[in-house]
């Protein structure tokens, strides 16, 4: 690895604590990680092991309780609420395992929404949704409705939504969860190849033939870290 | 993001739901409609009372013999020391006098052939036609020579040419009013029936002063050249209200009336005296319209009730938006922009239901409405406000939410 490869995301001793009634519980313990840049990541993990946590702290949805993270070098918790949603808007494109498509909507509008906000000016923004959703492979699907598209097709609409903005980290909680095999397999695919683009790839997954994609794995138990393992390309 | 991109997509939000969009915007309709149809009556009252003045002749002072009493007195003969021609001279004089018309009036049949009219007689001078703006459709006005002569022509208002020489020009035919023939040298044109006092105001013949008093009403017994009242042309520009003390200083000096004594004669401004009584009317339209603009906000608080639903329905949408990035104001522009979107289109349709109340008002209470797009304006404006201060709290709350609590909601 070439050194001057500074991480492009640190977490350090990252806490989250959830108050539940009267108890808390502790959904991160103190997590130390670094993301290389243009990596593929796979967080793995039971249920409530705090890897969708740890997603939401990266994607800037949710501030930790203690610790420290930091994009690019900036510490997030320095931001304020606006810049927090600039990063999410520039920086980060998410991908959930329910899609979260606006139903009303076309794909080409679903796509089009993170250009919306955009601060930065955008030429040409369903020039750029088009173009995005022909690497996606529906470039014949624009004007389809989420309805009228299947799960994968529903998911690569979501894909293309979360690279409309050019992020360099692409987050995906769980983006087979809802597919079947052969579809998942397309999904793997896609980011797959996004990744070797150059975008750093995390996603969450509990499937390891899922998992078997990317280069790095992480095994959560407990919030925290269990193993971290890379795979010999 | 750019306000027509938010307001787009807040008509998109409002069309996904016809039924409940036009029931939010029932209460602003409602409301609006009925702030524009109070307004257009109120205003039509106010209008009506404007042409009453200038009908009257806004720049005109009265002067009618008899001690200060409320109102305008009726015409006819005063115990008080009456009026002369030579009065008429005197105030004639004072510098900023136009003309002073000099008037002895009184009911009078008048017929032609087989035809019989009952109508009002003004005997006055050439001043009158100045005073009030008079101008002839056919023939001419008398002149001063035939008014010193007590000559027996005649002047008829429209409703008599109507009545009595239907279809036939009048000028130049013989009337008889009171058995006095008259020859008609002139038809005046139509000023219009009026609401105001007097009604009719085409129903009238107006002949020469002398003619008048001398032959057909009958003056007054003991004072000759009597006049019932004055009607005083005031210079454009003057104060009325000083050039009324001015004329009181004046008749007090010509009556020699001692200081402390109570003045014999009056003069009044009929403008002030239609507008004050007038002033009632137009407080009460304008409290019919206040009611009616807490019904606008009634309609509000329905607008804030629907959005707050709505914001917790779309909490999910919300999450996502905040996800791609957009900031807390975006969040909040969206939802203002559907609150505003709701009240303008209410507002909108609740105009145009107004405008329509308003006519059906006036065709079938037969009162004059007066529908100015400023009212309009104000109203659809009013709407806006409603819209953007009900809608704030809501909008307020949807960009304040927490964006993974928001995506989590179910």
């Amino acid at each position: 690895m070439p050194a001057a490869a500074a991480p492009i995301i640190t977490c350090r001793d990252l806490t989250k604590v959830y108050r539940m009634g009267t108890q808390d519980v502790f959904a991160l313990r103190g997590v130390d990680l670094d993301f290389i840049e243009g990596e593929m990541t796979a967080i793995m993990g039971p249920s409530g092991s705090g890897k969708s946590t740890l997603m939401n702290l990266i994607g800037a949805l949710d501030v930790p309780t203690s610790g420290e993270l930091t994009i690019r070098g900036r510490p997030l918790s320095k931001l304020t609420r606006d810049e927090l949603a600039d990063l999410r808007n520039e920086t980060i494109g998410f991908v959930f395992q329910q899609f979260n498509l606006l139903h009303r909507a076309s794909a080409l509008t679903n796509v089009k929404l993170p250009l919306l906000y955009s601060r930065k000016p955008i030429a040409d923004a369903t020039a750029r949704a088009r173009e995005c959703l022909e690497m996606v492979g529906l470039g014949d699907r624009m004007d389809h409705r989420p309805m009228q598209l299947s799960g994968g097709q529903q998911q690569r609409v979501a894909i293309a939504r979360a690279l409309a903005g050019r992020p360099s980290i692409l987050l995906a909680d769980e983006p087979t969860g809802a597919l079947d095999t052969k579809t998942s397999e397309e999904i793997m695919d896609l980011l797959t190849g996004l990744s070797s683009e150059g975008i750093t790839v995390i996603l969450v997954t509990h499937e390891p033939e899922v998992a078997a994609y990317a280069t790095r794995q992480i095994h959560f138990r407990d919030g925290q870290v269990e193993r971290d393992e890379r795979r010999s390309t | 993001m750019k306000i027509g991109v938010a307001l787009r997509s807040a008509i998109e939000a409002l069309i996904s739901n016809p039924l409940r969009s036009f029931l939010t915007m029932l209460g602003i309709m409602i409301g609006v409609a009925s702030v524009m149809a109070m307004m257009a009556i109120s205003e039509g009252a106010a209008k009506q009372v404007d042409e009453q003045i200038a009908n009257l002749g806004a720049s005109n002072l009265t002067i009618y013999p008899g001690a200060s009493r409320r109102g305008p007195r009726s015409g006819g003969a005063s115990s008080d020391q009456p009026f002369t021609d030579a009065d008429v001279d005197l105030i004639r004089q004072e510098p900023f006098v136009t003309a002073v018309a000099a008037r002895n009036s009184g009911s009078v049949t008048v017929i032609s052939g087989q035809d019989n009219w009952s109508t009002n007689l003004y005997g006055t001078n050439t001043d009158y036609f100045i005073t009030q703006s008079l101008n002839v459709s056919e023939g001419r006005f008398f002149d001063e020579r035939e008014v010193n002569a007590g000559a027996a022509v005649a002047i008829i208002g429209k409703t008599v040419a109507d009545s009595l020489f239907e279809g036939t020009n009048p000028v130049g035919q013989t009337i008889r009013a009171n058995n006095v023939p008259l020859e008609i040298i002139g038809v005046l044109e139509s000023r219009g029936a009026s609401a105001g006092p007097g009604g009719d105001r085409d129903d009238v013949i107006i002949v020469p002063i002398n003619t008048a008093r001398n032959r057909i009403t009958g003056g007054n017994p003991t004072v000759a050249k009597y006049v019932t009242g004055m009607e005083v042309g005031i210079a454009a520009g003057y104060d009325m209200t000083r050039a009324q003390e001015q004329l009181e200083d004046r008749l007090r000096e010509i009556r020699r009336i001692q200081p402390g004594d109570t003045d014999d004669f009056r003069v009044f401004n009929i403008a002030d005296f239609i507008r004050a009584r007038s002033s009632t009317q137009a407080t009460f339209g304008v409290l019919l319209a206040f009611t009616a603009a807490v019904s606008l906000i009634v309609g509000g608080v329905g607008v804030m009730n629907i959005m707050l639903v709505s914001v917790t329905e779309r909490t999910r949408e919300i999450g996502l938006r905040m996800a791609v990035g957009a900031r807390g104001i975006d969040i909040l522009g969206q939802f203002l922009a559907e609150a505003l979107a709701l009240c303008l289109l209410g507002g909108v349709i609740g105009s145009a239901l107004g405008v329509g109340a308003a006519n059906l008002a006036a065709r079938l209470g037969e009162f004059p409405v007066e529908i100015s797009p400023r009212i309009a304006i104000i109203a659809i404006g009013a709407s806006a406000v409603i819209g953007l201060f009900f809608g704030f709290f809501p909008a307020r709350q949807a960009a304040r939410l927490n964006p993974i609590e928001a995506l989590r909601h179910e």
